[in-house]
Formats: C-alpha cells, structure tokens, sequence
C-alpha cells in the first residue's frame, strides 16, 4: 500500500516545526518513527497534505539527567535506544526491560517515545508505567512550553491533551523516592499488550497499580496487592480482538500480583 | 491532487553510493525493489509485524514497508544482496544453508538480515536472546527450530 500524496517537509529547529504546521493546520502532521502514522497513512485512515519531518531537530533528542536527578528524554528517543541507555537501565529498570519488550525489534528502532505517546494507542507500553513513575509530558506551542503529568495526558483512545499544532517535545521522569519500587507486567497474543500493570510501592509501602490497555487511557487502581483481584473485578473493559472484558479483568488481577510480588523481591 | 515536489536522495547501498529522485510517499522497499531491482526484500504484512521486509539502515533492522524513502537519504543500507562478497555468501547464509533453516524461503532474506543485525550487536546471544530478537520475523511454515539452531552455531 502507498499513502496518499503529501509533501514532505523536514524540519530543522522546533520553531520550523511548529511554523509549518500552523502554517497547513489540520493538513499537516509531525512525522518522526513512523511506525503508526505510515500504516495509518497506508491504510489511508489519516490522510495529511504535509508531512512535517521532525527527525532532524537536534533539541528532540537524547537521553540526559538534570540536576536533582530528574530524567529527561527527548521526543526522539526510540524505545531501543531507552532500553539500551545507561541512566535508564541504572535508575529505571523496569522501564528500560518495558522498552526492551514493545512490538519488534524493527519498532523499538524506528519508533520513538514521542510518536507513541501522542498516537494514544490504547494497546500501548509505556503510558501505564510512566503514570506510575509520576513522569510529565512537555508540550511546545506557539504560545511557549507547559508541562502536562502523564496522567493527564492521554483523555481517551486516540486522544491527548495535546492541542493542534503543539509538539511534544521531552517527557521527564523524578528520581524515584530512596525505597520505592516499581514493576511492569503485560501479556497479549498480539504484538500489543492486552491489559498492562505498572506496580509502585511507595517506601511507606502503600500501593498504586496503573492498568494500561484497559481502556482508552491507564487507569489507576489504588489498594493492596490482596485486594487487587477484587478492584480489577470492577473495571471498566470491553471485548476486543485482544480479549473479552472478563479475560482481560481476569489478566489484570494476575499481571498486578506478579507486579507486586517483583516489587518485594 | 497536484504534484508535490520531488526530492533527490543520495545514500549508501549495499556498499556502493546511490542516488535516486523520489516522490515524498515513496517507500523504501519499493525503492529497492523496483529502481534498483533488488527483490529480496518481500513485501507481505505491510504493517510492520512479520519482518519478511526487513533490511538494515545503519546496522539495525527496519521494516522497509513501512519506512519512507526520503528517510535513506544519508544514511547506509544493506539488503540481502549485499551479504555475499565475490560470489562466496555470509557465515548466516551459509549457516542457514548447511542447518537447513528455510522451507519456502519467503521469510528468509528478513530472516537473515534480522541475524546479521542481532550477532553485531552480541556476538554471543543466548538462545532466549535469539529468540526474542527474532519475534519479529514470522515464518509461515513455523521453521524456527532449524533457524534458531543455525544461530546458536553463530552465536558460540
């Protein structure tokens, strides 16, 4: 399949970036991995005029702490980069074993945090675990930057607090708190999770379980592990290629007690 | 629709440099395929999952189906015709061959190029290294344990 026609424009500086998509509006969109918006483009599900190239905006990228210890990691940065990178693995483990595991070996190259938040595929990764992490998303505008916690980022399936014509530009993750921890478990038949867990156990011990997948955006489950089973009982799902509501409430239960337990170990 | 400008790309393929003018939808395993004749690549999910269309861009594997053209210019690609030098093939094609790693042979060039990638980054990966790294390249006539077999040759 072939995408519709489109100019391709590659952009050098985030501001050339944000010109030209004011500049075309809806018929433009940020082009970076490509690894949703080529298929969707070949499926023709979205069709744009102007394609707007960011992959050579040298601010969007790299993987870099700042003072306080604070992570930060530009748009551009791919999953396999992530997975590989020595801060990530050092500080975020469990991070770095999620991005080790998305999709492919040919996605986790080409694809970049960036795109995958903002596409807001429901069947995602990295959102439950970065709402776990208390990580913000960093979105630049004509009107400057502002910051977003990424658990209000993604409102639905598709859908962000992204306005058009912003870029989201770095996503930062806090420094653990000295004792916490935290662990991420997903399954599904398809390359995608079919539910997710991201477990944090604070070092007063109290728990939190974002459930990514579940719905169009994670949802956070706030109790103990011995009363996980019955929460997830509650959750709004529905049936899908990836599994019936109850087997995916059934999934969560069990991916949040082998979070827990990888917490305590 | 009108016409959008073409845009002219030069790169390194298969060692050699190559320039071409491409429309901007254009996509890499076309380019390949059908400019510069280099069939190896298939095309057969389209969407990412099945790695029959797999060549390397500096080294690391991409789906060449759903990577756009433009997006060579610069860089160095190497696509299954760009393994055997002076007609003597690749230690994984030659290890494909003597293990017997291929049934239809329809996977096999993403296969292999999904291999040559994996053994540059680790030499030595462990069979559940092997495997993970290849869960990407599906084999419809579910020959894994002959392809897994030659690369944990390669990988000792």
């Amino acid at each position: 399949m072939l995408p519709a026609r489109f100019e391709l424009h590659r952009a050098e500086t985030i501001a050339d970036a944000l010109a030209l998509v004011a500049e075309h509006g809806e018929d433009a969109t940020f082009y970076a991995g490509g690894t949703e918006l080529l298929v969707a483009l070949k499926a023709r599900v979205l069709r744009y005029g102007h394609v707007v190239d960011i992959k050579r905006i040298e601010a969007l990228r790299g993987i870099a702490e700042r003072a306080g210890g604070t992570l930060v990691i530009g748009a551009l940065a791919t999953h396999y980069q992530i997975a590989n990178h020595p801060l990530v693995l050092q500080h975020f483990p469990a991070y770095a074993a999620l991005s080790a595991d998305v999709a492919n070996i040919r996605v986790r190259v080409a694809g970049t945090l960036g795109g995958n938040l903002c596409f807001a595929e429901p069947h995602a990764d990295p959102p439950a675990l970065l709402c776990a992490l208390d990580a913000r998303v960093v979105l630049a505008g004509p009107e400057g930057e502002r910051v977003v916690p990424m658990t209000d980022f993604i409102l639905g399936e598709f859908t962000t607090a992204r306005a058009d014509g912003e870029l989201l530009v770095r996503v930062e993750i806090p420094r653990m708190q000295v004792g916490a921890t935290t662990a991420y478990r997903a399954f599904g038949h398809l390359e995608r999770p079919a539910v997710s867990v991201a477990a944090m156990r604070s070092a007063d011990a109290r728990w939190r379980f974002w459930v990514g997948a579940i719905s169009g955006h994670p949802t956070l489950l706030e109790c103990a592990p011995e009363e996980v089973a019955d929460a997830a009982a509650k959750l709004d799902a529905h049936d899908d290629l990836h599994g019936s509501a109850e087997y995916k409430r059934h999934l969560v239960a069990v991916l949040a007690r082998r979070a827990a337990q990888a917490c305590l170990s | 629709m009108s016409a959008v400008p073409m845009i002219d790309i030069a790169f390194v393929l298969n060692g050699r440099p190559a320039r071409a003018t491409i429309e901007p939808r254009e996509l890499l395993i076309d380019l390949l395929r059908n400019r510069f004749g280099l069939t190896g690549s298939k095309r057969s999910c389209d969407v990412e999952v099945c790695g029959a269309c797999t060549v390397l861009v500096d080294g690391l594997p991409v789906s060449s189906c759903t990577t756009l053209a433009a997006d060579a210019d610069g860089r160095d690609v190497l696509t299954i015709e760009g393994l055997a030098r002076g007609g003597e093939l690749d230690r994984v094609q030659r290890a494909f061959v003597s293990h017997g790693a291929m049934q239809c042979g329809f996977c096999t060039p993403g296969m292999v190029m999904a291999v040559k990638a994996l053994l540059a980054l680790d030499p030595h990966p462990s069979e559940e290294a092997i495997s993970h790294f290849l869960r990407g390249n599906i084999c419809r006539c579910t020959g894994y344990v002959k392809i897994i077999e030659a690369v944990k040759e390669l990988a000792r």
